[in-house]
């Protein structure tokens, strides 16, 4: 929450400047926040225009540019395979944000139940989320390996058939999404169970006093009350979400496997602009990318703050 | 809340159950590290450790330049983090406890800067790259990273609630100039933050992959997720060979994590909660 609340907290004065008279006084106060803003002109405000500049040019990253005015954007409205990109990205985050969702409440659930051990758990449960994208991608291309996979050969003790999933669209799709799961439910388990422990426990006594069973206690009370948490999760999963790019190239290669379905958003950037040096129409897809991501953001927050409005407006 | 013994056990075996799934991936790495590729490609697969994690392991540091790698990332991870610590709990601590001109439209300048996705700025900064001559050096993948709008914003809110301001108005009845409040006041107070931030950053560093990936391009020196991907891209066939380098590289940064682990879990959920 504090990430979007933020712009409203104003600096408060608190220690008084040090009584040296003129404008250098402040100066220290300058040179103490100057290396931020020294980096951020540098290497994202300054590329930030250059990357305008250059999505309206023909360049391959080494010879001279050429000008082809709006030309990089008229060919990304009209090309396939950036609209699937766009599909697979919201595809494979609706196909893992789901899930996780619900699994990691139920592990919040878990670790707030009084288990002993919880410490052990949660560190159990965190640690996919520190380990590196790309070396656990390669782990998952073996589990999932269709022929060999471990994964196949457990469905065949239950007598299910080999799923060829590295060579389906959906499931490519379902790896990938596997592995967002994996990553991140720890995580948002540990920010749900803060959730859970900051509830006080007279809500619980109250709603058990007028008769709330568990269940009903938990999607009347207590899911209504981890509102701010849920959306502070889902946000940051759809931020997330809109840059998969290593789990999708370590597993199905550049150009997302057959019928392009792991070829995620920034996976088709990558390929175009540092794969195929196509700067210029590169630049112009990391804009389409932000308008995406901007349009994403937007609906998320809206769906996700409706209900809480609409009882507003009722009162 | 009173759990009746069955639930109990119902619960321990689903937490029990949910955490050896999770970690089974942990597990099967090790167990296809430690055998023959042909051992992974037999069916049925064999599910227990082998015998031949040395032998594995002595091809990836033939074929491929490990502990240079291994270095570069080290190198990288270091740098960035000790720049990161001080750098941002600089800008945290001035922004938290004093006003200048201009702080309050600053301080909302660094909290615009969160929207900016990444991608956008990748070109030109690939392009700037090229113009200092950086390609393919580790400066790029430190220096762009020396300082972030998180570090500060999460770093200020601890600040805050950290550092009282008689404490501060003490340290300045003794004398103590700007720089010296933060070095000798503030930064034993943020102790526990810079703990938190660093690991957070060095975890970060180690396990970035794609801006390595593209600064680093036909070069010698690569980081480790680098060098995880090319092993892979090349020797794809010796799958054991693979996975026994991305075991050894993985090793370090679980240690470094369950070595903070407990601190680290409870502050990451800080910012989900305040506000």
């Amino acid at each position: 929450m504090s990430l979007l609340d933020a712009p409203a907290v104003t600096v408060e004065p608190v220690a008084a400047p040090p009584r040296q008279p003129g404008r250098g006084r402040y100066l220290p106060y300058y040179l103490a926040i100057s290396p931020f803003f020294l980096v951020f002109a540098v290497f994202w405000l300054y590329p930030l225009g250059y990357s305008f500049f250059v999505a309206l040019q023909r360049w391959d990253g080494i010879g001279p540019m050429h000008f082809v005015g709006l030309e990089n954007f008229r060919f990304l409205l009209t090309d396939a395979t950036f609209w699937t990109s766009i599909l697979n990205t919201l595809l494979i985050w609706v196909m893992s944000v789901v899930p996780m969702t619900v699994l990691a409440m139920l592990i919040a659930i878990g670790l707030n139940s009084s288990v002993r051990f919880t410490g052990l758990y949660r560190i159990a449960y965190f640690l996919p989320n520190v380990t590196s994208t790309v070396a656990m991608s390669l782990v998952f291309a073996s589990i999932f390996s269709g022929q060999f996979g471990i994964l196949n050969w457990v469905l065949g003790l239950f007598g299910v058939d080999p799923v060829p999933w590295l060579t389906n669209p959906w499931g490519i799709r379902t790896a990938v999404a596997v592995m967002i799961v994996w990553r991140w439910v720890g995580y948002n388990a540990i920010i749900f169970l803060a959730g859970l422990q900051a509830i006080p426990d007279e809500v619980h006594e109250a709603a058990r006093i007028d008769g709330a069973g568990p269940v009903q206690a938990f999607f009347r009370v207590t899911l209504p009350l981890l509102r701010p948490v849920l959306l502070f999760s889902v946000l940051m999963s759809a931020i997330s979400g809109m840059q998969v790019f290593a789990e999708s190239q370590v597993l199905v290669g550049n150009r997302g496997g057959p019928e392009e379905a792991g070829l995620t958003m920034v996976l088709y950037f990558y390929n175009e602009a540092f794969y195929s040096n196509d700067f210029g129409y590169g630049a112009a897809i990391a804009w389409g990318i932000f308008v995406v991501v901007v349009i994403f953001a937007i609906l998320n927050w809206r769906i996700v703050q409706r209900p809480e409005r609409r009882r507003e407006v009722a009162r | 809340m009173i759990w009746s013994r069955r639930g109990r056990v119902i619960t321990y075996l689903a937490m029990t159950a949910g955490a050896v799934i999770l970690l089974f991936p942990y597990y099967w790495l090790t167990v296809m590290a430690s055998n023959t590729t042909a051992d992974i490609y037999a069916y049925p697969p064999r599910l227990t450790f082998g015998g031949h994690f040395l032998a594995n392991i002595g091809q990836v540091f033939a074929r491929i330049d490990f502990f240079g790698s291994l270095l570069n990332t080290l190198v990288v991870a270091v740098a960035t983090t000790l720049l990161v610590l001080l750098f941002d709990s600089l800008a945290a601590f001035t922004f938290a406890k004093y006003r200048f001109p201009g702080s309050s439209v600053l301080f909302g300048l660094l909290l615009a800067t969160f929207v900016v996705p990444t991608q956008l700025a990748a070109i030109p900064q690939f392009a700037i790259m090229a113009d200092l001559g950086w390609v393919g050096s580790l400066k790029a993948l430190v220096i762009p990273a020396a300082a972030n709008a998180f570090g500060i914003f999460w770093m200020r809110q601890y600040c805050q609630s950290a550092l009282p301001d008689e404490l501060l108005e003490a340290a300045r009845m003794d004398g103590c100039g700007f720089l010296r409040t933060y070095w000798n006041i503030a930064v034993p107070v943020l102790r526990p933050a810079l703990a938190f931030l660093g690991i957070f950053t060095f975890v970060n560093s180690w396990n970035d992959y794609l801006w390595p990936l593209v600064v680093l391009i036909d070069s010698h020196h690569v980081t480790l997720q680098v060098a995880l991907a090319q092993l892979n891209g090349l020797y794809v066939k010796d799958y054991s060979v693979v996975m026994a380098g991305t075991l050894v590289a993985i090793v370090p940064l679980i240690v470094v994590f369950l070595f903070g682990a407990r601190h680290f879990i409870r502050n990451i959920t800080a910012g989900a909660l305040k506000g």
